[in-house]
């Protein structure tokens, strides 16, 4: 078995265009909820989300490459860029022919069905480009990842809905652990910020219309971000070989499955998987000192999430700082796993906590210290990465610092 | 068919009982109707009478759309249509 660490991450979001701006924008406590900008944003009742800022394609991409690159790739493409200069590592013959891809996306390509469904419906257009099938389809990001880096490895796109980066980054972890992969790219992307995108989420009337405060008592649900986070995963041994920086070490990982409602979340799977993560990662309860939790914003997540995190940690849960990134980037869905994976290596790597944002008052369902509006400097040398998904899909990954 | 006649129809589908059992007085919990029965509720009552309902589950006493008992959401479709017909 392999340890197996991350030598390059990347990202784009709402709080900004690569690692170094997210990472300031989190110890700051900024947040990056706005007003939303989008066509007929009138029609629609919630009208903030975490978007990416000032993004215009065309400065980072051909037309050629447009045509191919749905809005989730282009954010996969960009934070894969910046992971890959990171690590310096590059993939060449046998390394190539060992290392893949795994990407977690809930929509994949959903500004082109969206936008593709405006031309044939509404517009009653009787043809599409001819690249339609190849932009929309969910592992379109991945496909241009493996052909950009040249990864010849197994590849492959997991939809969990919001734990689909988790998934995806801990199934990659363990292919590295067992050596049925060399090296991974791992993350996830997400672009539902669309008209249509937003219609849907507000039918399941989950989402809050002025902000999303987790654990706050007065908290009134989520709300939705966009972008992508991307990481490079190699060996321990081959990443000190080559002299590359470690930002973090996987240790463990853990699924389950909650097999009891569609949407609402339950406390016993999230438990399971909290527990299988540090029983994978062969640490107990004592070492973790911070979990960057699911933490949306809505009652029945945050109470949940509490209410598994005591069950797992007993009395350690008086010493855990719980913060929901979320917060400040929004929720992003397929990607959010990933994106909230920077804030884990921030505390493992820098010693800076991300704080809870919006935190107003006290719910006594949710009595953990949740790091509130104020970024905390501490050292912590195991951290947890929640992710529950609706399905009752979990996926909770543990790291800690080298 | 009035307001409260159809609200009624409307809550009947939902908790699939029989029209004759819900009564202005019932909770959409004692109708077995759960948190996301609720939901698809006000979804149907909004493409019946052609009203934006404004409810957010999180905070579901909030906002003027009173969903405690069928009788209150009787009165509050019969506002809401006056408001946005």
């Amino acid at each position: 078995m392999n340890r197996v660490v991350i030598t390059g991450a990347g990202t784009i979001n709402a709080l900004g265009r690569n690692v170094s701006e997210t990472l300031g924008a989190m110890r700051e406590g900024r947040c990056g909820i706005r007003p939303l900008k989008c066509p007929d944003v009138e029609r629609l009742s919630i009208k903030i989300g975490g978007q990416v800022q000032n993004f215009d394609e065309t400065n980072h991409f051909n037309r050629q490459q447009i045509a191919l690159y749905d809005r989730f790739t282009q954010f996969t493409l960009l934070a894969a860029r910046e992971a890959m200069a990171e690590s310096g590592i590059s993939f060449s013959e046998e390394l190539a022919e060992k290392s893949g891809v795994i990407l977690g996306t809930a929509a994949g390509g959903m500004n082109t069905w969206d936008d593709n469904y405006r031309a044939v419906y509404e517009k009653g257009k009787n043809r599409v480009h001819p690249f339609v099938v190849p932009k929309l389809m969910n592992n379109a990001a991945t496909s241009h990842v493996s052909m950009e880096f040249n990864l010849r490895g197994p590849s492959l796109t997991v939809s969990t809905a919001c734990a689909s980066s988790n998934h995806a980054i801990g199934l990659a972890f363990q292919m590295v652990r067992s050596g049925t992969a060399r090296a991974m790219i791992a993350g996830g992307s997400e672009a539902m910020l669309t008209f249509g995108g937003m219609k849907a989420w507000e039918g399941l009337r989950v989402m809050s219309k002025t902000a999303c405060r987790p654990f706050s008592a007065n908290r009134s649900g989520m709300v939705q971000g966009e972008g992508a986070g991307i990481f490079v995963l190699e060996t321990y041994e081959d990443a000190t070989a080559r002299g590359a920086e470690i930002l973090a070490e996987i240790v463990g990982f853990a699924m389950t499955s909650d097999a009891s409602n569609i949407v609402l979340p339950n406390s016993q799977g999230a438990s399971r998987a909290m527990r299988g993560a540090l029983l994978d990662a062969k640490i107990n309860v004592n070492d973790i000192g911070y979990i960057n939790a699911h933490g949306t914003g809505t009652m029945a997540n945050d109470k949940t999430e509490c209410t598994a995190i005591i069950d797992v940690f007993g009395a350690h849960s008086d010493h855990l700082m719980v913060s929901s990134t979320k917060s400040m980037h929004g929720h992003l869905i397929g990607a959010t796993g990933a994106v909230e994976l920077l804030a884990c290596i921030m505390a493992l790597r820098d010693g800076v906590i991300a704080p809870t944002i919006g935190y107003e008052s006290s719910d006594p369902e949710c009595a953990l210290d949740v790091v509130p509006n104020i970024a905390r400097d501490a050292r912590v040398v195991g951290v947890l990465s929640n992710a529950f998904a609706f399905g009752g899909m979990n996926a909770v990954l543990a790291l800690k610092s080298l | 068919m009035s307001v409260q006649n159809k609200v009624i129809q409307i809550i009947a589908d939902q908790s699939l009982i029989d029209v004759a059992d819900v009564t202005l007085a019932s909770t959409l919990d004692e109708l077995g109707i759960n948190s996301l029965g609720v939901v698809e509720s006000i979804f149907a009552l909004e493409e019946e009478f052609d009203i934006e309902v404004q409810f957010n589950s999180n905070v579901p006493a909030e906002g003027d759309f009173d969903i405690s008992s069928v009788a209150s959401i009787v009165l509050a479709v019969e506002k809401l249509v006056a408001e946005q017909a």
